[in-house]
């Protein structure tokens, strides 16, 4: 199925992913392209490049030809035939997916022959499908649906039903997030090829022939990658659907509302399907600068957990320790009364993974305004050197969607496979279409696809940088025209992590240097989660440690649920005030609980790891009496008396153009610089390493369930159930 | 009551005046998903021979690097020959293995062939040909006598485990219709009486004589040459006086 070069035919997707072969050409530069040819679809003339198929050209006239198994950024399979066109003096008429054009080619893809064959298809298509629309939660969406109304015939010339009965085949188990119905299958094998050309799992195929075919997993095994859901987008019938929407809507019932995914820190773009007030599921949202148009599961299926764990009501610890629910009133007088209280030094605030620029805003101007500058992230950055003054430190400056035109990657202490899917899956494209190799410094993990393991000694690092490494990986990447390095921004927690970071950006800023495409940025820092970014830009200082160390006695959370502030670090008697959407962590040592909305409930402006603004739009209203976060902040400065000067969200967006104009230019990214200054400042910095790099986390298990809307998912909980289950089989 | 009657009687006018020519659909005899049995299951450990793993090598040799998977074919054959006529899914991995592909890749072969048997099979399969030419010449009998010959019934295996039996099609050797094959041989023109001799023969695991049992060598007419059979004759034969 799989289409390679024949050089990666070799190694492709072996089970054990050795090192790559030595001898392999670097991904070229574009040779001219060649002479364009005329050819004519439907008599419209259009100019293509040679080797375009004609289903390609009759898109760029606006003539859709009808198909299910063509998918733009799978391989051809053309095995639908669907797609057939009349081609003018050709005798049989031809599958439009795998048919280059020719010159002067004529195409109708409206004539009586056409017609006739794409009937002659749907007919044969739907003697072995079902007719179970009503039953079936792909009705309202399935491919097969509106396009049997559209080009099939309008009556029946099927009477097996009363002989022999329809083709019936057996449902798979592929794990719990995706329902199979498998007598549904067309066999357009769009599945197989995703999981084994995007997601690099190659667990399906087609057993059997003929009228026995099926696709499956032969044996009984799961489909478990970070990226399956995708497969339940790109079934064109109700053979995948989505296991927990399951009998949920029909998709005109929902409503759509565009948002951003908030799970991992690339901002993938999403639509929220909501109905009567509640997420009922997720979908991708094509974005060709960040998610294409997949999604990873965590991402997808974790909206479950917004309606678990809620924080509905604000809460108090009464006289035995135990939080009780209040009103809003009693809650903001007291949060009040003991920020006014704490001494100016004494307050501590902590922003979470998910929280928004605005609320991150308002707090720290609320914070700031109570005499105090102690606003952290969880999440540790260097502070020597640049630190964070430069935006370039910790930015994915490559970009992500020109990951795929790098020649050479290296990932240093970072498993993208896990903290950004779809990074990792822009990699695995790269190194598939583009011959890109890939190395990684760090604990040996299954990345979906081969790479040169440089070892996980922090000191590899440090030779790379110097140039005194011996290490084929050097050769390469100074032989490399676009090379990318990517940094996890966990290496950065260790007491070494401004070291590893100088280095870093030395070599990076070394090879940078020498490159002729003066446009590449070779650094990337990639961040763990998605409120760091836009937390560094505003102002806060990365990690709490320090500011444990003065002994607060009022700690705000917003939202900070990773378990880095606990009860045994604080003085006795200090209040944390928590505010946020989940009963996790932070909530469980909290005096005062302030009930947040989660990402689907408020318009809020994330950055994403490459530090490109976006926003959520609100799909749903907040439960019981939670409220929009910035606006809680806002009403308790009134309350402590130091009114904060905005009441709008757009007067709060204006407060955060003031701060960085990035943080409100939505949907786009600002190239970075001042690399060099970042470079030398960051010289002295290069001290011996020698401790190991290490990554958070290995393996599927670790990725489900990362933050509190995944902890609270049902759906994560039994992914993570079904990894491990899959894990003791003998398959 | 009376109305179902009505619709039922319609139904089967309806199918009549349609006029359409049924038969049912065939479906395969073997299951194209594996089920873990006590025979068949990945901890059942398979490795080739001393003596086959050099035939591997000397197969894998055969293709060129990044051609490898091409092999696959003809390891499954050997793993299939190896392990007495059948493929456990322990072999299907090892040859996955070997090629450094997916398992997915090797199952999707395996039951693409019908010559590939994923399921314990009797020491002597004896492949029965009924397709025209060798139903005209009396297969069914030659049929009939093996399925009461060895006790085993059509698809399935023997209960003494050495045979089993398949009804197959076409296998190319119509001129000698009606024919077996079993195992790697043929055994053509056969009688009744051959066919039992051959089971005989079998049951004491001796090894009846394969081809023709009509006396033919190979697929000539069976009652001598009727045609060239005078000497070719020499050049300028048939050309008129004028142009010699």
């Amino acid at each position: 199925m799989l289409r390679q070069p024949l050089s990666r035919a070799l190694t492709l997707s072996s089970p054990v992913r050795a090192a790559p072969l030595a001898a392999r050409p670097y991904a070229a530069q574009a040779p001219p392209p060649p002479e364009k040819v005329e050819v004519f679809i439907d008599d419209k003339p259009v100019h293509v490049l040679p080797g375009t198929t004609i289903l390609q050209a009759a898109a760029l006239v606006g003539v859709e030809i009808p198909r299910f198994c063509y998918h733009e950024r799978l391989a051809v399979a053309g095995n639908c035939r669907m797609c057939l066109v009349e081609i003018e003096r050709s005798p049989k008429p031809a599958a439009a997916c795998a048919m280059p054009v020719m010159k002067g080619m004529r195409v109708k893809t409206n004539s009586d022959l056409t017609k006739k064959a794409r009937e002659g298809v749907m007919e044969f298509l739907l003697v072995n499908h079902p007719l179970d629309c009503p039953i079936c939660d792909q009705g309202g969406e399935c491919d097969l649906q509106d396009q049997s109304m559209a080009f099939g015939s309008d009556r029946s010339r099927f009477t097996d039903i009363h002989f022999s009965g329809k083709r019936a085949v057996e449902d798979k188990d592929v794990g719990p997030l995706i329902k199979t119905i498998m007598t549904r299958c067309i066999h357009c094998t769009r599945c197989i090829r995703f999981a084994s050309e995007v997601a690099g799992v190659d667990d399906f195929g087609t057993t059997g022939r003929g009228s026995d075919m099926q696709v499956g997993t032969y044996v009984e095994k799961m489909f478990l990658s970070e990226l399956s859901g995708n497969i339940i987008d790109l079934c064109p019938v109700g053979a995948l659907t989505s296991k927990p929407y399951s009998f949920a809507a029909r998709p005109w019932e929902t409503r759509r509302i565009d948002s951003v995914d908030v799970l991992d820190p690339l901002g993938s773009n999403i639509v929220i399907a909501t109905r009567t007030n509640e997420v009922l599921r997720i979908l991708p949202r094509t974005n060709e600068e960040i998610n294409e148009e997949w999604l990873s599961d965590k991402s997808r299926f974790a909206c479950d957990g917004l309606k678990r764990q809620r924080l509905v009501t604000p809460m108090m610890t009464d006289s035995r320790g135990n939080l009780t629910p209040v009103e809003w009133e009693d809650a903001m007088v007291a949060a009040a009364r003991a920020l006014r209280d704490c001494p100016p030094g004494k307050l501590l605030a902590v922003a979470g993974d998910l929280a928004d620029a605005e609320s991150l805003v308002a707090l720290k101007d609320l914070v700031n305004r109570l005499g105090s500058d102690s606003t952290c992230t969880e999440q540790y950055f260097p502070l020597d050197g640049a630190g964070i003054d430069l935006r370039s430190s910790y930015l994915c400056n490559t970009k992500i969607a020109n990951v795929e035109d790098a020649d050479f990657v290296l990932l240093i202490g970072t498993n993208t496979r896990f903290e950004a899917p779809l990074l990792n899956a822009r990699i695995r494209k790269a190194f598939i279409h583009k011959d890109t190799d890939v190395a990684l410094i760090g604990p040996k993990v299954d990345l979906t696809y081969e790479y040169i393991h440089v070892g996980d000694s922090a000191s590899a690092v440090k030779d790379l940088a110097t140039g005194s490494s011996s290490h084929e990986v050097m050769k390469r990447l100074e032989a490399a025209k676009r090379p990318v390095v990517i940094l996890g921004a966990d290496q950065l927690k260790t007491p070494e992590g401004a070291a590893i970071l100088a280095y870093t950006q030395e070599l990076a800023l070394r090879l940078q240097d020498k490159l002729e495409d003066k446009k590449w940025k070779v650094l990337n820092v990639l961040q763990r989660t998605a409120s760091q970014v836009a937390a560094l830009d505003i102002g806060y200082q990365p990690g709490v440690g320090a500011a444990l160390q003065a002994g607060p006695q009022v700690v705000y959370l917003l939202g900070a649920d990773s378990g880095v502030v606990s009860r045994d670090q604080l003085p006795k008697g200090a209040t944390v005030i928590y505010q946020g959407h989940h009963g996790d962590a932070g909530a469980a040592i909290a005096d005062i609980v302030l009930p947040g909305a989660a990402y689907t409930e408020k318009r809020a402006t994330y950055v994403n790891a490459e530090g490109r603004a976006q926003q959520t739009l609100v799909a749903v209203t907040p439960p019981g009496k939670a409220r929009e976060d910035w606006k809680i902040i806002r009403a308790l400065s009134e309350v402590v008396g130091q009114r904060l000067p905005y009441d709008t969200l757009d007067e709060v967006r204006d407060r955060l153009s003031e701060i960085s104009p990035a943080l409100v230019t939505y949907g786009d990214v600002q190239d970075n610089n001042y690399f060099a200054q970042a470079r030398s400042l960051a010289q002295s910095l290069q001290k011996p390493v020698s401790g190991k790099v290490d990554v958070q986390l290995k393996k599927l298990e670790d990725f489900f369930m990362t933050d509190p809307i995944s902890r609270a998912s049902p759906t994560m909980a039994k992914c993570v159930q079904a990894v491990i289950k899959q894990k003791s089989s003998k398959y | 009551m009376l109305s179902s009657l009505r619709t039922g009687v319609q139904g089967v006018l309806r199918a009549a005046s349609r006029n359409i020519q049924t038969s049912a659909a065939l479906q395969h005899d073997s299951l194209f998903v594996h089920r873990d049995t006590p025979e068949d299951n990945p901890d059942i450990p398979f490795e080739f021979t001393e003596q086959n793993k050099k035939r591997v090598d000397a197969i894998l040799g055969i293709y060129p690097e990044g051609h490898k998977r091409g092999a696959m074919i003809p390891l499954l054959d050997l793993a299939q020959r190896q392990n007495g006529g059948w493929l456990p899914i322990s072999a299907m991995h090892k040859v996955a293995d070997l090629l450094k592909l997916p398992r997915m890749r090797v199952y999707e072969v395996a039951t693409f062939y019908t010559m590939f048997i994923r399921r314990p099979i009797g020491k002597y399969h004896l492949q029965v040909c009924t397709t025209t030419p060798c139903w005209l010449r009396g297969s069914d009998a030659v049929l009939k006598t093996l399925v009461e010959g060895t006790g085993c019934k059509v698809g399935g295996t023997s209960p003494c485990g050495k045979f089993s039996i398949s009804e197959v099609e076409c296998l190319g050797a119509c001129v000698n219709a009606p024919m077996v094959q079993v195992n790697d041989d043929y055994y053509e023109d056969l009688s009744i009486e051959d066919t039992k001799e051959i089971i005989e023969k079998l049951k004491k695991d001796e090894k009846p004589k394969a081809g023709p049992r009509s006396g033919r060598f190979a697929s000539e007419p069976l009652g001598g040459l009727t045609s060239l059979s005078d000497p070719p004759t020499g050049p300028g034969f048939g050309i008129q006086d004028a142009l010699k």
